[in-house]
């Protein structure tokens, strides 16, 4: 299922206990609400695994990942996991500038992040 | 005297004005992208430089314009040449003053939603001066030399 809201396009999917969610476009300010909308919605569903495929986010800045930081401490209160996958580069290196690399579990895709 | 000190008596190489608005974030970031590229960043650092003058418009639209949509923002940026070559832009606005000794990045090991915008601008270009403007506002003056960003992405590589 694909919703549009902001320039921001996030399909979401659910197999079994794993939601997975994967955006496309640049989040940054004027789009981080839209992810934050969907992280929250697929939160409340209380999934075991939530993963998030960023293979199709060709940017990010701190508004981005501010909410992910927020999506991993309610992920962690309902005892759930929340795992990135398929960073780019450019999207990789603003989670290190922020030193967030080592906090997040970040696998290279889907498959692995399903099973990690 | 550093370049982010230096006077600006020089007329800027691009000036842009906008809105306090996140819409117009974007193609501030593919001018700032495509001229550092031109100035021979490479695409890396660019796209470094375009971040760290998003966190900084970001952060005069959060918290000196507190979101207000009509707050104007002012960009002003000049090709350094010769003997350090780079580039130094200068971000103004009319917004809230704030005293530029408390604009400190925060404790990372907090591990907490925002307030990561300062650290990446500190963490990516070589000087970063904040000031008062006479007429109200702030001045934020960031420069990035180009042998420094080599040295950045030689050190990553490593």
């Amino acid at each position: 299922m694909r919703n549009h809201s902001a320039d921001l396009e996030i399909e979401r999917e659910r197999d079994g206990d794993i939601a997975i969610l994967r955006p496309r476009g640049e989040i940054d300010l004027g789009r981080a609400p839209a992810l934050r909308a969907a992280l929250m919605d697929a939160v409340r569903l209380r999934p075991g695994r939530l993963v998030v495929d960023l293979q199709y986010v060709s940017y990010m800045d701190s508004s981005g990942v501010a909410t992910f930081v927020e999506a991993l401490q309610q992920m962690r209160a309902v005892h759930g996991r929340l795992v990135l996958c398929g960073l780019q580069p450019k999207v990789r290196s603003i989670f290190e500038i922020a030193r967030l690399d080592m906090v997040f579990t970040i696998v290279d895709d889907t498959a692995r992040a399903r099973a990690v | 005297m550093s370049e982010a000190e230096r006077a600006t008596t020089v007329e800027p190489d691009v000036q842009v004005e906008l809105f306090s608005q996140p819409r117009f974030l974007t193609g501030i970031r593919g001018l700032v992208t495509q001229l550092a590229r031109r100035l021979g960043f490479e695409e890396g650092a660019a796209g470094k430089i375009s971040l760290a003058l998003d966190e900084a418009i970001c952060n005069v639209i959060n918290h000196g314009y507190d979101r207000r949509p009509d707050g104007r923002i002012w960009i002003r940026i000049w090709a350094l040449e010769a003997p350090r070559p780079g580039l130094r832009i200068v971000v103004e606005d009319r917004a809230r003053m704030v005293d530029p000794a408390k604009i400190r990045s925060r404790d990372l090991d907090d591990i907490r939603p925002g307030g990561l915008g300062v650290h990446i601008i500190r963490e990516v270009m070589d000087d970063v001066v904040y000031e008062q403007r006479d007429g109200g506002g702030m001045r934020l003056t960031l420069v990035k030399h180009l042998a420094d960003a080599v040295a950045d992405g030689k050190k990553a590589d490593s």
